[in-house]
């Protein structure tokens, strides 16, 4: 573990739709001192003229008819003006990936619709080589609810930007299912915007690929706004999930509470997680927690973890962060053990239970169901391992 | 019938500074149908011999044997003796976050009995077994011991005794921390499994305020690491009139054990 103060502020970075305005990334930089950059491929790429993505990702988008989903062009001097209004690329890999995607997809839900089913976006790689890059924006409109759940599954080298808008008393529950395959790379910038009394779950759920990186950035539109941001991830040999959360509270009477998860098992695997929270001074009456919880398996894995809480107002509700990461209780297993249960049942039940917390929590029966079978895929080949 | 013996045993518990021998040469029999009553004061090792034939792996044997029917236990793992038959009630129950009880219980059941309890049998036995412990039903769906109260874990580890029917069970300090209504709930149960006449049960405790609901049929005073006196019921009632010191003055003060 590791704590330490990043030495720029993080809502005085450079935001720019120009890649040129940043660096490649040296593996030096604060935001990028855990990421593997040797890793990262074509992402890296220093040829900027008009880039284009491999196409290796096709998105499927399934929702109900209440939802416009609109396709639209994302080239230079055409751009749709709703692009970019939710955030802004703050690094070069997102910037990348502004520039380079052909076409966004926009998805909204009208004000004051209520989905009773949610929306399904299935993004596949097919595995050509070369970077892909994707531009999702997600509008839930004043009084609306909606649940958003975003598949990724196949192999490829992608970078996206996802911006979520949700306006006024608005309501959206979106989970990002991480289930790539060994091989793929996916560097993903997530901006977020909570509405005057919105209420926004945000859950990232990290399972596959060989790098994972995400990147949410909460902003508040207004009073009174919510953000839950939850992520589980299961970290296996050689994997590098990694998630750096930023928390901007510059609107009064604001909730946000970020509560992650993980699993690591064997050699070289690798999760990060960074919880930056800024109270700024207008922020008055802010309630914030931040934990990370880290659960390491076997000898080996590395777990990186480092809260932060900057506040800059003196009238704040609540704030706390904390950050633990230990192995397996030996006393939970002889407790379970001593009932007569095997020794990799009991690791499992442990585990599992370690996880049900936050899973029950997403609230999504579609989501909770798909989570179970997926930790129990990752449980058997790490018991098989 | 079913014999747990335990020959000249020592144990030694691992401490940050080395290990520390706490039992000096232990000789017991229990068998099932039978009581005993382990008493002894704070720090005599009782619980290291509950520990120790439990398979906690924080306790070293170092001489000396546990067999059941003439298998060497010590040779099983933690899981293997309990499906062999031994139940150890703990002093202090440990919390499994995320964890039902239902699911816990019904995981216990399906490996001690080998193979999954029928699912409308084993609801109804459950909730049965939980009324006559005057549990709430609700008491299931809560994760294991968490954010339990000392009487709800007690009442806990004899739901589980109950219902997962060992042949020996050693119940680690059952009475402590309770108040009469709950320790006579608790010594209900306790006489349930002893009618049954196929368990036997070892009551380890401080006190002899629980062994007015439950009789032992021997009653063994253990100081010092090791049994110092042997008797009948009557051996409790001494002990409730003179206490310990007589015992703790002879061995307790060479042995330093916790």
């Amino acid at each position: 573990m590791t704590s330490d103060v990043p030495a720029v502020d993080r809502s005085e970075r450079t935001r720019s739709l120009d890649p040129a305005d940043f660096a490649i990334p040296l593996g030096r930089e604060e935001e990028w001192r855990f990421t593997p950059i040797g890793q990262l491929r074509d992402l890296l790429t220093d040829d900027l003229d008009a880039p284009s993505g491999s196409g290796s990702v096709s998105l499927d988008v399934k929702a109900p008819n209440d939802v416009k989903v609109e396709r639209v062009s994302h080239r230079d001097g055409r751009r749709d003006a709703r692009l970019g209004a939710v955030g802004l690329p703050g690094d070069r890999v997102a910037a990348l990936a502004f520039a380079g995607s052909d076409t966004a997809t926009i998805l909204t839900v009208p004000q004051d619709t209520q989905l009773d089913e949610p929306v399904v976006i299935r993004a596949h790689g097919n595995g050509t080589p070369g970077a892909d890059f994707g531009h999702l924006l997600l509008h839930v409109e004043a009084l609306s609810s909606a649940v958003v759940v975003l598949d990724h599954v196949g192999s490829a080298t992608y970078a996206d930007n996802l911006e979520i808008k949700v306006g006024d008393q608005g309501h959206l529950t979106v989970v990002t299912l991480l289930d790539w395959d060994v091989d793929a790379v996916h560097l993903s910038a997530h901006h977020i915007e909570v509405g005057r009394d919105a209420r926004v779950v945000h859950v990232v759920v990290s399972l596959g690929g060989e790098v994972v990186r995400v990147t949410p950035e909460v902003t508040f539109a207004g009073p009174g706004g919510d953000v839950e941001l939850l992520g589980l991830f299961f970290t296996d040999p050689g994997q590098h999930h990694e998630h750096r959360i930023f928390v901007d509270h510059s609107e009064p009477h604001c909730r946000s509470n970020v509560n992650y998860r993980g699993a690591l098992i064997g050699e070289r695997a690798h999760s990060v997680w960074i919880g930056d929270v800024l109270i700024r001074a207008g922020a008055v009456g802010t309630e914030t927690y931040e934990i990370n919880r880290n659960l390491l398996l076997s000898d080996g894995p590395r777990a990186d973890s480092v809260p932060n809480l900057e506040i800059e107002t003196g009238d704040v509700a609540s704030a706390g962060h904390a950050s633990v990461t230990g192995r397996l209780d030996d006393d939970q297993l002889f407790y379970l053990m001593a009932r007569g249960i095997p020794e990799m049942e009991a690791r499992r039940l442990v585990v599992t239970g370690f996880f049900a917390e936050l899973r029950d929590r997403i609230g999504v029966p579609f989501v909770t169901d798909r989570l179970k079978s997926a930790l129990e895929t990752e449980l058997e080949r790490a018991s098989a391992s | 019938m079913t014999s747990l013996t335990i020959k000249d045993l020592h144990v030694s518990v691992e401490t940050d500074d080395g290990a520390r021998p706490i039992l000096r040469g232990v000789d017991l029999t229990i068998s099932s149908g039978e009581t005993h009553a382990l008493m002894g004061p704070n720090g005599s090792g009782k619980s290291t011999l509950a520990y120790a034939v439990a398979g906690h792996p924080r306790y070293d044997v170092t001489s000396g044997s546990i067999t059941l029917d003439g298998v060497d236990v010590l040779e099983m793992s933690i899981d293997e003796r309990a499906r062999a038959g031994l139940f150890l009630a703990m002093q202090y129950p440990v919390e499994v976050p995320g964890v039902s009880v239902t699911n816990f219980l019904r995981t216990a059941a399906t490996a001690v009995r080998g193979e999954a309890p029928k699912v409308r049998h084993w609801v109804k036995e459950v909730r049965e077994t939980m009324d006559q412990l005057s549990m709430d039903p609700a008491f299931a769906e809560r994760n294991v011991n968490e954010g339990f109260s000392g009487g709800e874990k007690k009442r806990s580890e004899l739901l589980q005794l109950e219902l997962l029917r060992p042949t020996i069970a050693i119940l680690d300090e059952i009475d402590s921390g309770l108040d009469v209504d709950a320790l006579k709930v608790v010594s209900d149960g306790i006489n349930r499994v002893r009618a049954t006449g196929e368990t036997g049960v070892m009551l380890i405790t401080h006190y002899t305020r629980i062994l007015r609901y439950v009789k032992p049929d021997q009653v063994h005073v253990f100081a010092g690491g090791r049994i110092v006196e042997r008797g009948g019921p009557e051996l409790a009632e001494a002990l409730e009139a003179e206490g310990y010191e007589r015992y703790v003055g002879r061995d307790l003060a060479s042995a330093g054990a916790n």
